[in-house]
């Protein structure tokens, strides 16, 4: 059992942590048609932009309610009223989601209320679908302005379904967590497809965000969900909600319409991927697919060649909780010490992570404690990259942002296929490090050389 | 606050700024960044352009005193290059929580600064004021002071809360710390009849590592560049410079202008990006120190080395120009030095499409940075579809243009190069206007286009995207064609000469009631083109879509004006 601590430094440095109105505009991304609006100044809009624009590598919408600092002592309803009716004549959306920064928090807009007065005395708007979430940037994390985005859009967007509606054995809602990419839900899809379910998505990345090239030209997201499909998920026989942070959004699926929910706290190894496999195989009814059988082989001769490399090694983790939760418990499964762990915002899941301390911190002291454990593995966003050179141990870049690699999108971590790729990945990298930079020596047993450049560092042993 | 709003106001009085000179003083009150509108507004805030203007500081400790957003959503996010320290990469904030709002800051602002000093022992912090602190009336001011006095370094307070204004005001406002708390607090070791400042070059990809050999050469010493690769010491010393060379003067000319108030500084505004340009600016630089009493043989050998760092980069576009026959470049771009590279490109033998700043001149030229400005938001704010038509129309083999407008070129498999702040190749001086060169070649003879734009095997070619795109834009073409109000509506909203306001409507008018057929008519009745003439080529693009007839459908272009 883990003691989860929480810095205790005034100054953060080099941070690990986004703020909670981008990961909040992010869930929007996944609806079809969309146009997410950050109620803030100009600026919270355009960091998170050009995150998304430099992560995905594809144009990314995103408005911002544009806010003076007039503006904002006064309050921010015309700004609102302004770019709710200038996004919703200009870019034609099917749905607007708003969530509030730190300076519009700070006032306290009262933006609920700034929305049924715009409904009010804007006709035209009186039904359309318009979706708000308090996010204010000095509280929670990324990961928390998902969570809080994806639930309010079930309690506003699902409907609850008639009496004597039949339920459709055969479809499943899926809640992902913002930790998986596009890659992941694709992989999803198709396995629950393979199983004859019909899965929808909320939020869908993989339909906007999949870096395919349009058919149509719109301004808004292209692909996710639609806001129709989102309506009609009280009918699905089943809810999946992956990753803990989406147990509140399960839960106000099945509160609002009897939708009962499982949740999967991991998709990324083998007794995960079991039980993923497992619970898909009773719901549908369906023998497992001899493709799955196969895959599962693959994983476990993947974990019997790669075992040699990854166990022993000493691990620094730093990222948002279920994406922590689920890399650190693979690589603890496949002998890995996770020696570090740092992550952005509370969570029940930090408690059973396999390390003595996680802490709430940023990448100074994932640096620092990754160097102080003579770790020799890290693992992060991209911005760990100025730490992983002056550590001088292999870096394999996970979650988000990822900006200085290509391909983000598709990182695959999920199921028996992605979960194997992944130990490879992470494998092949300790291979490289061992070869580039630990070669034995004539001097590497050396009794009184300990120290000399080119051996290997001292296992701890536990 | 109120001195910060006198600080503003200070700002946008720039005597400096021939555009500003001409206003009224009401209109000067106003400030020179229009109103953004919500829902429609794009780029940064005033905190983002102080940041981007003093960033660059290597060896400074960058604070950012605000909510986790505004560092932790954008640190280490810049291509400038550094020669030494890289503390510049390292983000720093105070990453305020619900307790701070309540209680205040300040007190975590001074702890933070106490932390940075014992552990990195920078030789500055620079603090950056953000909206939600200004909002609860943390004075950054006061705690700079005292912590600068408590642990005796320089801790200066940068006041641009991204609430203010859009990134332009805050390189301003980072100008203006400048000036109050850095230039001039120090003593270079030794000076030079050499010493030079140069002002608003970033260093981005390491671009003024293309021109400071040929300074070196000519014994010509950068005293201070502001801020590209910039120590704390060397601007702190700048203001025993001889002479100063201003390179984006919308970022930072109150820098200069003050520079050469206070410390009789002289200054011009040039640029290294184009041969021309290149050679222009060391000539002015030359001629400045000369001025200051550099002896005379400077310029000799300032020409001399001109003259061989010309035929050496001809020479070497040379080979690209059988190549580039025939090629032609659409250059849209929000970035002002592209201007000073379409010289380079047409004398490689490419032309220049959707632009008509070929025969322009020194004037022209700066009367086109002017209004650049608007022109390229308009691109901005085009649609993917009317992109791809304006490509496809302007029928072009290359665009040349800031990352924004990036993957409509590449989803439309065309040729697209990068030649904003983002890009990742240098193109300054002399070498870099080859580096430029090469990548046109490279991008535009990539077999790859050719397997992009194969249409995939259960595709008719009829239906494709393109197809679609192009379908959908003559459908809403045929559409106003259709409705005769919303049809005037269009004509009436569609800006043609930005300069001379003049809408679409008016032109077609006057088209039709004087029978006019040139570009030269539609001047005298219009005054369109009167300005920077920019929008000369759609007023021909007008005239070749309208032979007679109100009704066709727009020009490409005008797609883009809404």
């Amino acid at each position: 059992m883990a003691k989860v601590t929480v810095g205790k430094k005034a100054c953060a440095v080099n941070p690990l942590k986004m703020s909670q109105p981008i990961g909040g505009a992010f869930a929007f991304m996944g609806l079809r048609g969309a146009m997410p609006l950050l109620h803030g100044s100009q600026g919270c809009t355009s960091f998170g932009l050009t995150l998304f624009v430099r992560h995905f590598k594809e144009a990314v919408p995103l408005q911002t309610t544009a806010m003076s600092e007039v503006a904002t002592v006064l309050g921010g309803y015309e700004n609102v009223e302004q770019a709710i009716l200038n996004i919703h004549k200009r870019t034609k959306p099917e749905i607007i989601g708003i969530c509030s920064t730190g300076v519009t928090e700070t006032k306290g807009d009262d933006v609920e209320g700034f929305l049924r007065l715009i409904r009010q005395n804007h006709p035209q708007l009186a039904n359309f679908p318009l979706v708000y979430v308090s996010t204010p940037d000095f509280k929670d994390a990324f990961q928390d302005g998902w969570e809080k985005t994806v639930a309010r859009m079930v309690e506003v967007l699902v409907e609850t379904p008639g009496t004597g509606t039949r339920r459709d054995p055969k479809r499943v809602n899926v809640l992902p967590g913002c930790h998986l990419t596009p890659g992941d839900l694709d992989e999803i899809r198709t396995i629950l497809e393979d199983f004859g379910l019909q899965p929808w998505f909320l939020p869908d990345l993989a339909g906007s965000l999949d870096g395919h090239i349009p058919d149509e030209f719109v301004p808004t997201t292209i692909g996710g969900i639609g806001v129709d499909e989102v309506a009609a998920m009280g009918q699905a026989a089943w809810t999946i909600a992956i990753g803990a942070q989406m147990r509140r959004a399960a839960e106000a699926m099945e509160k609002k319409t009897g939708t009962p929910f499982r949740l999967f706290e991991r998709l990324c190894g083998l007794a995960a991927c079991d039980e993923f496999i497992g619970f898909l195989s009773e719901i549908s009814e369906c023998e497992v697919p001899l493709k799955y059988r196969r895959q599962r082989g693959q994983l476990a001769d993947a974990m019997l060649d790669s075992h040699f490399h990854i166990g022993g090694r000493k691990l620094a983790i730093g990222a948002e909780p279920d994406l922590l939760f689920d890399l650190s418990s693979m690589l603890h499964e496949m002998g890995a010490k996770v020696s570090v762990a740092v992550t952005t915002t509370q969570s029940p899941v930090l408690e059973r992570i396999q390390t003595d301390e996680v802490l709430i911190g940023d990448l100074e002291d994932l640096e620092t404690l990754a160097k102080a454990g003579a770790c020799d593995l890290l693992i992060t966003h991209s911005h760990g990259r100025q730490a992983a050179e002056r550590l001088g141990i292999p870096f394999h870049r996970a979650g988000f942002p990822m900006f200085d690699r290509l391909g983000a999108g598709h990182a695959l971590s999920v199921g028996y296929r992605g979960t194997r790729d992944l130990i490879f990945d992470i494998a092949n990298l300790i291979i490289a490090d061992h070869e580039n930079n630990h070669q034995p020596t004539p001097d590497t047993w050396r009794i009184d050389s300990a120290v000399a450049p080119g051996t290997e560092p001292a296992v701890a042993l536990h | 606050m109120s001195s910060l709003s006198a600080k503003i106001q200070d700002v946008f009085n720039e005597p400096g700024c021939g555009k500003n000179a001409t206003k009224s003083e009401a209109e000067r009150k106003k400030g020179c960044t229009k109103q953004l509108q919500p829902g429609g507004a794009a780029g940064g805030c005033a905190f983002d352009g102080a940041k981007i203007a003093l960033q660059p500081f290597t060896d400074v400790a960058h604070l950012v005193h605000g909510p986790i957003a505004c560092e932790g959503n954008s640190w280490d996010n810049r291509g400038a290059r550094s020669s030494g320290s890289n503390i510049w990469r390292t983000g720093f904030t105070t990453d305020i929580n619900e307790t701070d709002i309540v209680f205040g800051g300040e007190k975590r602002l001074y702890k933070a600064v106490k932390e940075i000093i014992e552990k990195y022992d920078p030789p500055a912090i620079f603090v950056y004021q953000t909206c939600v602190p200004a909002m609860i009336g943390d004075d950054i001011n006061a705690v700079c002071k005292a912590a600068s006095e408590k642990f005796g370094k320089p801790v200066i307070p940068v006041n641009s809360p991204g609430f203010v204004g859009p990134k332009n005001l805050g390189n301003k406002l980072a100008g203006e710390a400048l000036l109050d708390h850095v230039i001039g607090t120090q003593e270079p070791d030794y000076t030079t009849p050499y010493d030079i400042n140069i002002i608003g070059e970033y260093n981005l990809s390491g671009e003024l590592w293309q021109v400071k050999p040929l300074l070196d050469e000519l014994g010509i010493r950068i005293l201070s560049c502001i801020s590209g690769d910039a120590r704390y010491r060397d601007v702190a010393t700048s203001h025993r410079a001889r002479a100063a060379m201003m390179v984006c003067s919308k970022a930072m000319i109150n820098v200069a202008r003050k520079m050469e108030e206070r410390y009789g500084i002289p200054f011009f505004e040039g640029s290294f990006y184009g041969i021309g340009d290149s050679s222009d600016s060391l000539r002015e630089i030359a001629r400045l120190l000369i001025e200051r009493g550099a002896p005379d043989e400077l310029m000799a050998r300032t020409e001399a080395v001109i003259a061989r760092e010309e035929a050496k980069a001809w020479a070497a576009i040379e080979p690209y120009k059988p190549r580039f026959q025939g090629k032609k470049v659409l250059l849209i771009t929000g970035g002002v030095k592209s201007w000073s590279v379409v010289a380079a490109l047409q004398e490689a033998g490419l032309e220049i499409a959707g632009t008509s700043v070929k025969k322009s001149t020194k004037e022209d030229k700066e009367r086109i940075k002017e209004i650049m400005g608007e022109d390229a938001h308009m691109i901005d704010d085009m649609t993917p579809r009317e992109m791809y038509k304006l490509l496809k129309d302007a029928k072009a083999d290359i665009m040349l243009s800031g990352g924004k407008s990036q993957f409509v070129a590449l989803k439309a498999a065309m040729p697209w190069l990068d030649i904003n702040q983002e890009r990742s190749h240098a193109y300054m001086g002399y070498v870099g206007m080859v580096k430029l060169m090469a990548e046109i070649d490279k991008a535009l003879f990539n077999p790859v286009w050719e397997q992009l734009r194969r249409p995939a095997p259960w595709e008719n070619a009829a239906k494709n995207w393109q197809a679609k795109a192009i379908a959908q834009m003559d459908a809403e073409a045929a559409a106003l064609a259709a409705s005769p109000e919303a049809s005037e509506r269009a004509r009436r909203a569609k800006r043609i000469c930005n300069c001379k306001k003049v809408d679409l409507g008016t032109i077609e008018d006057a088209i039709a009631a004087h029978g006019l057929t040139s570009v030269e008519q539609i001047r005298q009745h219009t005054h369109a083109t009167a300005g920077c003439s920019i929008c000369t080529f759609r007023i021909e693009e007008i005239l070749a879509a309208l032979p007679g007839s109100l009704n066709a459908s727009p020009a490409p272009l005008l797609e883009a004006a809404e």
